[in-house]
């Protein structure tokens, strides 16, 4: 599987596509996300997997998004998410709220190509009272009046994150972040941005084999150096704080986000990088 | 000796976890941005209790090899003892909202989301609860919106509840059976008045009631030297303001 561009890689999303998203902490691509704002593509659909960070404030920011499924969204020790909590009050986004077990458990279902599966919990939180699409019965194996909540399968259009490499037959490695495998194994097609390519195979060393995602699952890859930032990369580089917290200020206002994309995500230079 | 709010909330958690008298807390889950909480389970386990810690956001070392489903799947089969959890709003039946005030979901004020609470305080065989902000506005009569019920129907599958709520001042015990909070010991310098202001919900007082017991010098001098050091990388800001220790460049 050869590279391909990073506007390449975003101008596959068309206007509308249901995408699943890592949080801040489980390698979401970020330069993904921007070179998706910098095309100007409407009425995404996100999915927070388990919950929506940093990448999908910024999508929301630039009016990239129509809804979001997730079970919070946040940007950890800066505090909430500005424009996600704008848009909610403006009416602007449909918001679907979830609880994180569930969100795994819908893209397990597609994992397994079931049409549903069930969960425990859940039973007398509005949560489940506000999704008409979950559905409560009895356990067909247990006691009469044991009640459990039957979750729908969840197939995501796309499937983005970002790996620390790819090898020569397109296979990713990231680690324990088995959540983005499951992302790429539920979602439709899987993008993948990655620091860096190297030659071999993933599949024939042990000690990689496990932190792989075989390449069956994956669309397409593109190289973007500190595409996670300001993420942290496993024990590549760390969290930039400083940066978040900058943007969550510049982000209280719409004005104020304007000002900190143009800067960040629309500047010449950065456009031109790709 | 001199200690710091988030010390004494650190000793007043850990004394909750090791409480003779609730499930046993063979391993414990800490969630994202709990630093107060972590610090609590650090403390038991450097007292040398056999407790297992699985730290959410630890950066290297992570517990989870199969991604974050895995914390859910292991509360799923009973394996997780103890979690915490806070909220925006707590009411007196112990009902959590972490979704937002007002209208469904959240046109009031907006909180981030209910994370995986839903799930987590019925399947987990106990939950302390955790609010340093002790006022009416977290504290209500009735929350606006349920993340996660507090007790629930006779019949549904449930493992364990509420076993206290700890805020900035006070230590509420929870009782599921009659579905209220008491009193249990109150932070230096409160009284039974000034807890009854600031709580939007009624609660019991039984007999005199004590003051939460202070830090010794032990715990704060594991606190301030080895636990520091293990939190040093998921909590550098935490660790920082309480501890007064920068993590190196």
């Amino acid at each position: 599987m050869q590279p391909i561009a990073l506007d390449a890689m975003a101008a596959t999303v068309p206007d509308g596509a249901m995408l699943a998203l890592p949080p801040d902490n489980s390698l979401p691509s970020v330069a993904l996300a921007m070179a998706i704002a910098r095309r100007g593509v409407k009425n995404l659909r996100l999915v927070g997997v388990p919950v929506s960070g940093f990448a999908s404030d910024i999508l929301i920011g630039a009016g990239c998004v129509a809804e979001i499924q997730t079970s919070a969204v946040s940007l950890g020790e800066a505090g909430f998410a500005p424009r996600f909590t704008a848009a909610l009050r403006a009416g602007s986004i449909v918001v679907r709220d979830a609880t994180c077990p569930a969100m795994h458990t819908m893209l397990q279902a597609t994992e397994k190509g079931v049409p549903f599966m069930p969960l425990r919990g859940l039973i007398g939180s509005d949560i489940l009272a506000n999704r008409p699409d979950w559905k409560v019965i009895q356990n067909p194996f247990g006691p009469e009046g044991d009640i459990i909540v039957l979750l729908p399968a969840l197939s995501p259009d796309i499937g983005v994150f970002h790996g620390v490499m790819a090898d020569s037959h397109g296979n990713v490695w990231l680690g324990r972040r088995r959540e983005c495998a499951t992302i790429a194994h539920a979602s439709k097609r899987a993008l993948v941005t990655v620091e860096r390519v190297v030659e071999g195979n993933f599949l024939e060393d042990e000690r990689l084999a496990s932190g792989t995602i075989n390449a069956t699952y994956i669309d397409s890859i593109a190289i973007a150096e500190r595409g996670a930032r300001p993420a942290a990369l496993l024990d590549e580089y760390g969290f930039d704080a400083a940066y978040v917290a900058e943007y969550a200020r510049m982000a209280k206002t719409d004005a104020g986000f304007q000002e900190w994309a143009a800067r960040e995500i629309f500047h010449p230079v950065a456009a031109a990088a790709e | 000796m001199d200690y710091n709010t988030e010390e004494l909330l650190a000793v007043t958690l850990a004394r909750l976890i090791r409480d003779p008298s609730a499930p046993p807390a063979r391993h414990i889950a800490v969630g994202a941005a709990s630093p107060v909480p972590a610090a609590a389970c650090w403390l038991v386990a450097k007292s040398g209790a056999p407790v297992r810690l699985s730290l959410l956001h630890k950066r290297s070392g992570n517990p989870f090899t199969e991604g974050t489903r895995e914390l859910f799947d292991l509360t799923g089969q009973g394996r997780i003892d103890l979690f915490f959890l806070g909220g925006g709003q707590i009411d007196g039946q112990a009902n959590l909202n972490l979704v937002g005030t007002g209208e469904w979901p959240g046109k009031g004020v907006r909180f981030p989301g209910s994370f995986g609470s839903a799930f987590m305080y019925m399947m987990t065989h106990r939950t302390i609860l955790f609010r340093e902000e002790h006022s009416p506005r977290v504290l209500v009569d009735r929350v606006d919106n349920i993340s996660a019920l507090g007790i629930s129907a006779p019949g549904v599958f449930r493992r364990g509840h509420a076993q206290a709520l700890v805020t900035g001042r006070c230590v509420f015990q929870f009782h599921p059976d009659r579905g209220r909070f008491s009193l249990q010991s109150l932070h230096p310098g409160e009284t039974v008045e000034d807890i009854r202001a600031a709580t939007g919900f009624d609660f019991d007082v039984e007999g005199d009631i004590p003051f939460t017991p202070a830090p010794t010098a032990e715990e704060l001098a594991l606190l301030r030297g080895p636990i520091c050091d293990e939190m040093l990388e998921t909590y550098p800001e935490f660790c920082a303001r309480v501890f007064n220790r920068k993590a190196a460049a």
